[in-house]
């Protein structure tokens, strides 16, 4: 039976759902539970035709909160275990992921938006944003990545198994509908080829040894008696994930050392915004594009400075605002002025976010 | 020489515009260029007109969708209305023949345009079933950069089975390609010109 | 002075977490005594994995020696599941109450029961929401008296109590192991858990033991009419006895396939 899925690295012209189970495979996941919802249904069919093959294991579950769980139970049991929803799947699935957050497990979900509220597209969108980053009844104590390629993509999946169990916090690859569905070229690789260990995984139950005798048993819970013990747990929490997010935060910059606009936009849609800085910069207008990479941890101190030089800020995103709100949080008490050009559940393309540059720059 | 070529395909479930988005999007990357490829995709599995972009470049494409085409193929009546969207003033009209007042209707005397007799030749010289692939050497025919043989080669990975168990649809799709791409060749300086002016 | 001899307590039981939390007259602390007997008589303490619920089922969540985890409201059998599917080789009991088991996470059972999941579920049925106060549960007897069903259940309006382990018998495959058993008959219990724990050890299927259990904090009962409840009205309505056993003859046109891992 093979059992390298991957060696070193190979060209590849395939869609983002199968990108991302190659990545998995290469990651070395060991379990996929799944619901199907459009559009991220391929990545179980591709996952369910190669896992045999590598003695990787899968369920179909009843529903997102069952694999949510399920997915749980996985990586309790040591097991670098995933799943991958969309839309109202996601909406299901945060209960099970307030479970990883309070508890601190290393959960792996692929996220591949769809149109919202409610059922709305199969298709995309970027309204997924505050729900991936602060589903359930907590914190947002969470790391979620946002891919803009396929490279990226097959990159950003692998990562996401490392950073969950090397943080302890449940992760997300938030991708959306178009990456799912469309074909571009992408190198796959082995994740030593590019110099990546992968972190090792331990059981959170099952452990070796009698519990009682030769060892205390685990006994893990998510309940608490007393605000007090609640409030201690917590603030573990929160203070490590504080201490770790200058190590989780990626952040990508183009044309931003003389930029008197700066466009902010994430996953596939910064491809656009990238192209419209080209073509603005070509016109003489000293544009320039910020793209926070990981949304939670969400990268404010590094915009801050380039949001401070700049004359104008552009926010684009295919929500009515999600991105921006982080935005303008994360830049509170700096004056520059944000707009947004903000189209729920559309695409955008270069023209779209060069025009609406020009427009502002005359005003 | 920088470039994005961008087509939009469409046409009735069946018609196969998909599996011709997909042949050109990968023989062109098999051929060294950057390329992209988004089928549109919605709740209904059945009966909706079928829309393809393929975005082929010199450069890692941007946005998956556009918002006009610099070829845009239209194969049925509600295709010629669907992508009126996509069709803006340079854009090089492709459309089966037979759609010639549909499309006078839609988009006047204008548009730049390109009619192929697609239909007629499957029919009357080949096989219904190659109508897509004599569209597909259009645009092969057109476009130019992509060598036929990377897209024969796309072609084998594709219906490679079926060819092994009849060869002479081997011969029939690519007598089909070979057709349609000499009707392309011709209205190759139209498409250039305007992906290439400054 | 003569000291009392206390009950032996199960070997799995976790002494330094004694006295457990439920209240005096709950029928939870019979059920789990039976657990630990069960588990004590298998030898499977080493490999076995305890999840419980939420309601009372919670405070379960430190009573054994067993690597223990505390899910969410229903959602125990599909941790465990998800589990036993990462690793085949533990032993995994699912511990929960009729709420958890019968509403809120009913789409689990239903579809644990239908892939003969290789899992043992153990459901404590006291009639009522009791963490939360008493409000009608889906076991709530008709004409029983809850928070939310002052004047009495009354059957036209919100159905009829559900029958558990009926339900699963109807559903899982050959392999299966169904049973409904009491507080009121311990030896019967952990006889019933322990064929219930066994049945997972060899990979038949699904196992689902109901316990018949009380509540006279939320019943309001002293301790003669809490007896009275579980060994009177509650087995008139649920009958205690096995309903599936791995060996019987399949009466349905399902083949038997063995259930397994990945």
């Amino acid at each position: 039976m093979a059992t390298r899925p991957v060696t070193g690295e190979q060209r590849a012209f395939m869609t983002g759902n199968e990108v991302v189970a190659w990545a998995a495979l290469a990651a070395g996941a060991d379990i996929m539970y799944g619901y199907p919802i459009t559009p991220q249904n391929e990545i179980m069919h591709y996952w369910t035709r190669m896992a045999p093959k590598y003695e990787r294991g899968f369920l179909q579950t009843e529903d997102e909160i069952s694999a949510g769980f399920a997915t749980v139970g996985g990586v309790l049991a040591g097991k670098r275990a995933f799943t991958a929803t969309a839309g109202p799947g996601n909406v299901l699935m945060q209960e099970a992921m307030a479970m990883a957050e309070m508890m601190r497990l290393p959960t792996v979900v692929v996220v591949t938006q769809r149109g919202g509220p409610s059922t709305a597209t199969v298709i995309y969108s970027q309204q997924e944003l505050n729900l991936t980053c602060f589903g359930g009844n907590g914190e947002g104590l969470r790391i979620v990545y946002s891919p803009a390629s396929h490279d990226e993509l097959f990159l950003y999946t692998i990562k996401a198994f490392n950073s969950a169990w090397k943080y302890r916090f449940p992760t997300f690859v938030l991708g959306d509908g178009y990456q799912s569905k469309m074909r571009e070229p992408v190198t796959i690789f082995a994740p030593e080829a590019r110099g990546i260990t992968m972190e090792p995984c331990h059981p959170m139950v099952g452990l070796p040894g009698l519990p009682g005798e030769e060892r205390d048993p685990a006994h893990l819970r998510n309940t608490y008696n007393l605000e007090d013990e609640l409030y201690e747990v917590l603030m573990d929490a929160i203070n490590a994930y504080e201490s770790v997010a200058p190590q989780v935060m990626e952040w990508d910059t183009y044309a931003v050392d003389d930029a008197e606009l700066l466009i902010i936009a994430h996953g596939v849609v910064s491809r656009a915004a990238r192209a419209a800085v080209v073509t603005l910069r070509e016109r003489g207008c000293k544009a320039g594009y910020f793209r926070p990479v990981t949304l939670r941890p969400f990268p404010a101190e590094p915009l801050r400075p380039l949001a401070d030089r700049a004359r104008n800020l552009l926010v684009v995103e295919s929500a009515y605002g999600q991105l921006k709100r982080h935005v303008q949080a994360g830049l509170y008490g700096i004056p520059t002025p944000v707009t947004g050009y903000l189209r729920p559940g559309m695409g955008i393309t270069p023209e779209e976010i060069a025009q609406c540059a020009l427009s502002l720059l005359k005003n | 020489m920088d470039f994005n070529l961008k087509i939009a395909l469409a046409g009735e479930g069946g018609q196969g515009v998909q599996a011709v988005a997909e042949i050109i999007t990968e023989a062109a990357y098999r051929a060294g260029f950057q390329a992209l490829y988004i089928p549109n995709f919605g709740v209904e599995q059945r009966g909706g007109v079928s829309v393809a972009f393929v975005q082929i470049s010199s450069e890692p494409v941007s946005a998956p969708k556009f918002t006009t085409g610099d070829i845009v193929v239209a194969l049925s009546p509600r295709a010629v209305e669907r992508v009126r969207q996509y069709v803006g003033d340079k854009t090089l009209l492709v459309y089966e023949a037979g759609l010639e007042d549909d499309v006078r209707r839609v988009y006047g005397e204008e548009q730049r345009r390109l009619a192929v007799p697609a239909l007629a030749i499957a029919q009357e010289e080949m096989h219904p079933r190659v109508f897509n692939v004599i569209i597909l050497g259009v645009l092969v025919g057109i476009t130019g950069f992509v060598k036929e043989e990377a897209v024969q080669q796309a072609l084998e990975r594709q219906l490679g089975h079926k060819f092994a168990r009849d060869p002479a649809l081997r011969e029939l799709n690519y007598r089909a390609l070979e057709r349609g791409y000499d009707i392309g060749r011709g209205k190759r300086e139209a498409v250039y010109t305007n992906l290439f002016a400054v | 002075m003569a000291i009392a001899a206390q009950p032996q307590m199960p070997r799995v039981w976790r002494a330094e977490t004694k006295p457990h939390k439920f209240c005096p007259g709950c029928g939870h602390g019979i059920v789990l005594k039976a657990l630990g007997e069960a588990i004590d008589a298998l030898g499977i303490q080493e490999r076995t994995i305890f999840g419980c619920d939420i309601g009372c089922s919670l405070l379960s969540w430190d009573f054994f020696n067993l690597d223990t985890v505390q899910t969410h409201h229903g959602r125990t059998t599909p941790v465990l599941v998800g589990i036993k599917r990462a690793r085949p080789e533990l032993v995994v009991v699912s511990y929960m109450g009729d709420g958890g088991a019968y509403a809120i996470g009913a789409q689990h059972l239903v579809s644990s029961a239908a892939r003969n999941d290789l899992v043992t579920i153990i459901v404590v049925n006291n009639t009522v929401y009791a963490m939360t106060g008493g409000q009608m549960a889906p076991t709530t007897l008709p004409g029983q008296k809850t928070e939310t069903t002052p004047y009495g259940r009354d059957a036209g309006l919100t159905g009829r109590p559900i029958l558990g382990p009926e339900l699963v018998a109807a559903i899982a495959p050959p392999g299966a192991y169904v049973a409904r058993g009491s507080i009121a008959n311990i030896v019967q219990l952990k006889n019933f858990i322990q064929k219930g724990l066994q049945n997972q050890v060899e990979g038949r299927g699904i196992a689902f033991i109901e316990a018949l259990s009380s509540c006279p904090t939320n019943w309001h009962t002293n301790a003669a009419a809490t007896w009275r409840f579980v060994e009177e009205e509650m087995t008139a309505y649920f009958p205690v006895r096995e309903f599936r056993t791995p060996d019987e003859k399949p009466s349905s046109p399902l083949r038997e396939v063995p259930p397994r891992g990945f």
